[in-house]
């Protein structure tokens, strides 16, 4: 799997949690969950469950805690992924 | 870990406490009671000719015992004596069935969902003193510890 298409299929994931619209349209590595799709911690726990169906991957305390972005998030995605 | 150490840790006093007794508990479930006392505030408002408990008094009765209650025994069993330190409600979907009228003992029993990332999402029923299914749905709260 390649790093465009984790990034799609996290798009996918995010999408029904997204407050701010304008974030998904412009959807890259640098957006931040929090300030760019006001997405909040409550739905950000969903989110990275989401994430661990979708890949098949176990996300621990320390990676949620590190997932600001959406390149964080594909790094943790990738690194789990090689494992 | 009791009954009385569950609801002694409970964030909540009167006349904003729902939980009277913890009947069961262990890491999957918790089953809770609580009487509405006639003299309970709200029912001189709600209604003004006849007093029938709010829905949303009923949802908060359900996450406290279903989902407070239930994180304070997983965060003091699962997680080394954390206490708990704020709590906060982040979603609730819930359909209502039954009135509850003044007077009526409630029985709550949640199942949980998960407990993630501090996050607690349970599948809660309440159902009155003759056993008839009262509300049920899906409540969610962050359980905030004590660093």
């Amino acid at each position: 799997m390649n790093e465009k298409e984790i990034i799609i299929r996290l798009k996918k994931i995010v999408e029904p949690y997204v407050q701010r619209m304008e974030g998904l349209k412009n959807f890259r590595e640098e957006t931040d969950f929090l300030n760019d799709l006001q997405i909040n911690s409550a739905n950000l726990v969903d989110v990275v469950l989401d994430v661990e169906d979708e890949f098949n991957i176990e996300i621990d305390n320390d990676s949620m805690e590190g997932m600001l972005t959406v390149g964080d998030a594909k790094n943790i995605i990738e690194k789990k992924l090689a494992n | 870990m009791d009954s009385t150490s569950i609801i002694s840790q409970l964030p909540y006093s009167e006349p904003f406490l729902f939980v009277d007794h913890i009947l069961e508990v262990d890491e999957n479930s918790i089953i809770g009671e609580f009487t509405f006392l006639p003299e309970m505030e709200f029912y001189r408002g709600h209604f003004k000719n006849k007093s029938v408990t709010p829905g949303v008094i009923l949802t908060e009765c359900m996450a406290q015992i279903g989902v407070v209650c239930l994180g304070i025994y997983l965060l003091n069993t699962e997680n080394k004596k954390e206490n708990l330190s704020q709590v906060a409600l982040t979603s609730s979907e819930i359909e209502y069935l039954k009135p509850i009228y003044p007077g009526e003992t409630v029985r709550v029993v949640s199942e949980k969902q998960y407990f993630r990332f501090n996050k607690l999402k349970c599948k809660v029923v309440m159902y009155n003193a003759e056993g008839s299914m009262v509300c049920k749905g899906v409540i969610a709260g962050m359980m905030i510890k004590t660093q």
